[in-house]
């Protein structure tokens, strides 16, 4: 089986293994009916509340971080300084929000007769699958990328190796490079199995829960809804499944802010780069690509759509994340992540912008433990010849070293071009829809699709003419 | 004298595709090394030597072939080593709150 002639059976195979067909809600042009495809293929909020309840998914705590509040005020303009809270997600089986994202997909390849789960994930998201299949007695198969060329793993992904066989799932490492997608399908077609990949309508609507219960818990913790809340931003669909879960609760007023760490600079498909990145996921190197591009993923269309539903996009250092974590445990008693701590690393910055009054919130954390830890990977980095300084963070970078901040007031967010990643995604729209007529169906779509509206959408195409 | 006999628990390896045949989107470094696997089963053979093409069964069930890498494999990812420059943070961290309850 040569490697295109598998790919060129890739949306057959896709189409048995999800069991949706994306057809269906295609549109002529660019567009395609987002909201016909999240409510035909997934399942109401009520039936996934229910479901996830049977797992014992949700109704995670909602924790202050009173002492890391105080440190905020203390760098923060007089009268700033949210108060920051977390949604303490570890608390989820499997020890991650990704828990939520994996239930709808097993539940349904259950429902359907499927024998078995096959995810394709380096992350929490194989823990979580692998976990839920065990509850729900299906199969379970996880693909890495976890190796370079010279057999050295990641000490996160092996931890997630380790964790995922623990539940009893069969784990298929690979070393780095896009044509994991390739031993995937060729699996998907041997089993039989259901693609519980993290962009169908069932992987995002599932996070929708986590949105819903963050307003749902403040209404009654502050008798209001939260004013900020703060996602970890990789392939989008945790700030999308969240805002949505938001929306549903009728909490529109919540801003809500992307945040990913800068790895600016670093190839993800590079052998040599792999291992010179202390963060696996979170990370621009996921972000810019999914947020410019969601199409881009295992399923026709993606619907983890960020730009749909982001009002801010920042990034954050490794350094200032790493400092963040210490900071969680030192002064809040509590050891989670890293990687789940970049929206804190963020929180931290933001919450000095926003009145004392506020309340900013991050969305999740995750579990830690060995390889999957502020010490192993530092140690790691370290080995592979990354540089461990204390300084001014916004001079890492990223596969050279990672500088942890001096002191907490060179923890500063940077911001992202909104408009410039929207620009860049009409862009790759039109680069991918080359002999097609836009038409006022498109306009809309891309309109809503960047959160913007239809007089914007014709400024930037008229830009891209003009290039 | 062989390294393993049937029902062993085994760690395998194959490659999956060659340098030469990697998809044409890779970066240059990585187009000059094969993609390679590894995964984990039951051994099928009566016996076996490291580096003999076995069959073995994974967790799951399924059947499939590789080079013998491992027996009873285990994994030794840790706490890592002592990383002495993040000693300074919780040390600043309560001094910066410690300072601001004096003057409250």
């Amino acid at each position: 089986m040569s490697y295109s002639g598998v790919m060129s059976r890739k949306n057959e195979i896709m189409k048995k293994a999800v069991g949706i067909d994306y057809d269906k809600f295609e549109e002529k042009g660019i567009s395609f009916d987002y909201d016909e495809m999240m409510h035909r293929t997934g399942y109401n909020l009520q039936e996934i509340i229910e479901s996830q309840k049977e797992t014992s998914i949700g109704d995670t705590p909602i924790l202050e971080l009173k002492n890391i509040t105080k440190l905020a005020r203390k760098f923060a303009p007089k009268g700033k300084g949210a108060r920051i809270f977390v949604k303490d997600e570890a608390s989820n089986p499997s020890g991650s929000y990704k828990a939520r994202r994996a239930a709808t997909s097993v539940y349904h390849a259950k429902k359907n007769g499927y024998k078995g789960v096959i995810a394709a994930t380096s992350g929490n998201y194989g823990a979580a699958v692998a976990s839920q299949a065990a509850m729900l007695g299906l199969k379970c198969i996880i693909v890495q990328e976890c190796y370079d060329s010279r057999g050295v793993g990641q000490p996160e992904i092996v931890e997630k190796a380790r964790k995922c066989e623990a539940y009893g799932a069969e784990v298929l490492q690979l070393t780095v490079g896009p044509e994991l997608f390739y031993t995937f399908l060729k699996l998907l077609e041997e089993t039989g199995y259901f693609n519980a990949s993290l962009y169908t309508p069932f992987g995002i609507a599932g996070i929708e829960t986590l949105g819903y219960e963050i307003a749902m818990q403040f209404r009654e913790l502050e008798g209001r809804d939260p004013d900020v809340v703060v996602a970890t931003n990789a392939g989008g669909g945790n700030l999308t499944g969240t805002a949505r879960g938001l929306i549903k609760a009728g909490a529109e007023d919540a801003k809500v802010v992307g945040a990913s760490v800068n790895l600016k600079g670093l190839h993800m498909a590079s052998d040599t780069q792999f291992n010179k990145k202390s963060f696996t996921t979170g990370h621009t190197g996921f972000g810019i690509p999914f947020a410019t591009w969601p199409d881009r993923s295992d399923v026709p269309r993606s619907a983890a759509r960020p730009l749909r539903y982001m009002d801010r996009y920042v990034t954050v250092n490794q350094g200032e994340v790493f400092y963040m974590t210490e900071a969680l445990a030192q002064l809040e008693g509590i050891e989670r992540g890293p990687a789940g701590n970049t929206s804190l690393a963020a929180a931290f910055s933001l919450a000095q912008e926003l009145d004392e009054d506020k309340i900013i919130v991050v969305q999740e954390t995750e579990y830690t433990g060995a390889g999957k830890h502020i010490q192993p990977q530092l140690s790691f980095a370290k080995e592979n010849g990354v540089k461990i300084e204390i300084g001014d963070p916004s001079d890492e970078v990223p596969g050279e070293n990672i500088i942890l901040p001096k002191d907490p007031s060179y923890i500063k967010v940077k911001d992202l071009d909104l408009n410039k990643i929207r620009k860049s995604y009409i862009k790759n729209c039109i680069k991918n829809n080359q002999d097609v007529k836009i038409s006022d169906e498109d306009l809309e779509f891309l309109a809503k699709d960047t959160k913007t509206n239809v007089e914007f959408v014709r400024e930037i195409l008229l830009e891209l003419n003009n290039e | 004298m062989s390294d393993a006999k049937k029902g062993d628990w085994v760690r395998i390896y194959n490659v999956v595709l060659k340098a030469s045949e990697r998809a044409p989107q890779v970066p240059e470094d990585t187009k000059k090394v094969p993609l390679e696997m590894w995964d984990k089963g039951y051994l099928i053979n009566d016996e076996a030597t490291m580096g003999d093409i076995v069959e073995v069964e994974t967790y799951i069930g399924r059947r499939i072939k590789g080079k013998l890498l491992e027996v009873n494999p285990y994994y030794d990812h840790s706490y890592g080593k002592c990383v002495p420059e993040l000693l300074y943070i919780g040390r600043q961290l309560r001094t910066l709150l410690e300072v601001g309850d004096e003057n409250e």
